[in-house]
């Protein structure tokens, strides 16, 4: 993939968004908050930084992205579609009956997709394993995992983390949304996480932090991560959930619901405004 | 008045339900994965919040509270979607529940291909089979709003382990609100002589409207409403199938494993007759309304009446 500028990334992050809110509200269901705020993220991991070619999805030397939260599928299935691994009008088709967008992603539907997830917890451990794979074939390519906050209520991830110190994983880098949100509420009244640096640095992990709507930060935190030789990185990303529409911006009651027509309508007119 | 007051799903029989019974019971407590809203917990949550807990994504840990809360006298109501619980937590439910007989009520919402958009990793059609399959455990499938608010009632009166199969899809009132509702006690809804038709859950609906038509064609058929899926009501099966000799069966679930299967145990040991197990055949489900779904993977009516004129 050509690297773009940092003003070309902004454009794509936004039509991103404006793919999101579409089909979501084409949808008629599905979930925004997560998705609008990793967007910033996966436009540059996607036009940026990973080693990937759409038209060769399978490429033995690609990096691998595993969405391990599931239902952050709509700015995975729009990314994607940026890219060129499908056309752009498939994206209209999320959620119904013989789509290849599956309402969480489906690893043998569409092309670029890596991983089935959807149950939270499953994608990091998937995520080790492909690491593994990798040292034992002494391959070059990284694997990048998307993890959500409250996801780490799972236990699966611990065990996941544990293993990926025991390791030596430097092939691996875990990008944590920290929005602060989960289903019924924020984080810190539902199940309070404490300080995930913390934890993390515990289990023996490299741990640095970015804010996830700034690109030099992006950018110069994901290439450090990338360039850490002696174990697995975790990324702790901060971000605003629904971030770019000023009306879902940090409301937890967003991380479920598609916004209706005229929702949608006021979504979009927010972000054209902000090219 | 618009269709859809009229329908509603059993996940909201349920949570009304919960709501009067928790009133009279102080031993109820609700365990909660971050699914309050969608599983019908909330209003509880606001009303009892001494009663509540919210364990977070977290549904094997879920299930081994429900047991401790069990083991110390509560009635812990643990509720998910089914494919996190029972699904995630199977193992815990085999021990630290059933082994234990530990008085917890497992309620599993979002069952079958009804669970719709989310697609095929959040359509639980696979529970019946990894919950029937354990001693000590009753399996409830309730087929509308009504049966699923005696279900819960009747679950918290038994001494012991209960699954409660919910559905998220409204689908129509049908089942009056003062019939009978015991456990181990199928209803047979309609009376017949040429085929018994057995279903479950949501689809039970269907299967009436199966069966007035076919009526019309001159075609008698039974129909039989088991809501109990484990402990199977043998004697009125087999005293309906003794009739009508041809049986099909009708369920929201993989035909591998559920009720179909139970049925067919009970008639191959005791009295061998043509069956036709209808549901989900050997595959996943995918995203889609339930009604374009059911239609696609063949237990909508049209297949219904389909299969029943096969097997006569
Ligand atoms: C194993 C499992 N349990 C429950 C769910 C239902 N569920 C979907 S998202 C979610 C939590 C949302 O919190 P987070 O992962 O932080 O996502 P955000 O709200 O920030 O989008 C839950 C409980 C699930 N997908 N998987
Ligand atoms: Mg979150």
């Amino acid at each position: 993939m050509p690297t773009l500028s940092i003003a070309e990334l902004k454009k794509q992050a936004n039509l991103i968004r404006q793919d999101i809110i579409l089909m979501l509200e084409r949808a008629g269901s599905g979930h925004p908050s997560g998705a609008l705020g990793m967007a910033d993220i996966f436009a540059v991991l996607y036009f940026q930084i990973l080693n990937h070619t759409p038209h060769k999805p399978n490429s033995p030397l690609r990096d691998r992205l595993i969405l391990s939260c599931g239902h952050y599928c709509p700015v995975l299935y729009a990314t994607l579609a940026r890219a060129g691994y499908f056309p752009l009008v498939e994206l209209k088709t999320l959620r119904q009956i013989n789509s290849r967008l599956q309402g969480h992603p489906h690893n043998l539907s569409l092309p670029g997709v890596e991983n089935s997830s959807g149950p939270l917890g499953q994608g990091i451990s998937q995520a080790v394993g492909m690491a593994l794979a990798g040292k034992i074939d002494q391959a070059k390519h990284q694997i990048f995992c998307i993890t959500s906050d409250a996801e780490h209520n799972e236990g699966q991830l611990w065990e996941a983390i544990m293993t990926a110190n025991k390791y030596q994983l430097n092939n691996l880098i875990n990008i944590v949304d920290c929005n602060n949100i989960q289903i019924d509420g924020k984080t810190t009244d539902i199940m309070p996480l404490l300080s995930l640096r913390k934890k993390y640095e515990s289990f023996g992990w490299k741990v640095l932090e970015m804010n996830g709507h700034n690109y030099g930060n992006i950018i110069a935190t994901i290439k450090q991560a990338k360039n850490y030789q002696k174990g697995p990185v975790v990324i702790l990303a901060h971000t605003i959930p629904g971030k770019g529409v000023s009306f879902m911006e940090n409301k937890y009651d967003w991380h479920g619901k598609a916004p209706n027509k005229e929702q949608a309508e006021k979504a979009l007119q927010e972000l054209r405004q902000a090219v | 008045m618009p269709k859809e007051n009229k329908n509603k799903s059993t996940r909201d029989g349920f949570g009304d339900a919960l709501l009067a019974l928790a009133k009279k019971d102080k031993n109820i407590v609700v365990v909660s994965a971050d699914l309050a809203e969608s599983t019908r917990v909330w209003k509880f949550a606001k009303k009892y919040p001494a009663r509540f807990i919210e364990v977070g994504v977290a549904e094997q840990n879920m299930l081994g509270i429900a047991a401790g809360l069990a083991l110390a006298d509560k009635i812990p109501i643990a509720t998910s979607f089914a494919v996190f619980s029972p699904g995630r937590n199977w193992d815990q439910l085999r021990i630290s529940v059933c082994y234990s007989k530990a008085n917890v009520k497992i309620i599993g919402s979002h069952t079958g291909l009804g669970a719709g958009e989310d697609g095929a990793s959040h359509q639980a059609l696979e529970d019946i089979a990894i919950t029937r399959c354990l001693p000590n455990l009753v399996v409830l499938a309730p087929a509308d709003y009504n049966e699923a608010q005696k279900a819960l009632a009747v679950a918290i009166k038994h001494q012991g382990p209960i699954y409660l199969r919910l559905t998220r899809q409204n689908t129509p009132i049908f089942t009056s609100a003062k019939s009978i509702f015991k456990i181990g006690q199928a209803n047979i809804l309609q009376k017949g002589q040429d085929v018994t038709l057995i279903a479950c859950g949501a689809l039970v609906y269907d299967a009436l409207q199966v069966a007035k038509k076919l009526a019309t064609q001159n075609i008698s058929v039974e129909v039989i409403n088991c809501h109990t899926i484990k402990p199977l009501d043998k004697k009125t099966i087999l005293a309906s199938v003794k009739k009508t000799k041809k049986v099909v069966t009708l369920e929201d679930h993989q035909i591998h494993g559920g009720l179909g299967s139970a049925v067919a145990e009970l008639l191959a040991e005791n009295y061998p007759v043509p069956v036709k197990i209808m549901g989900v055949n050997d595959t996943f489900g995918e995203s889609g309304t339930p009604e374009k779904l059911y239609k696609k993977y063949g237990l909508d009516q049209e297949h219904i009446i389909k299969n029943i004129k096969e097997i006569i």
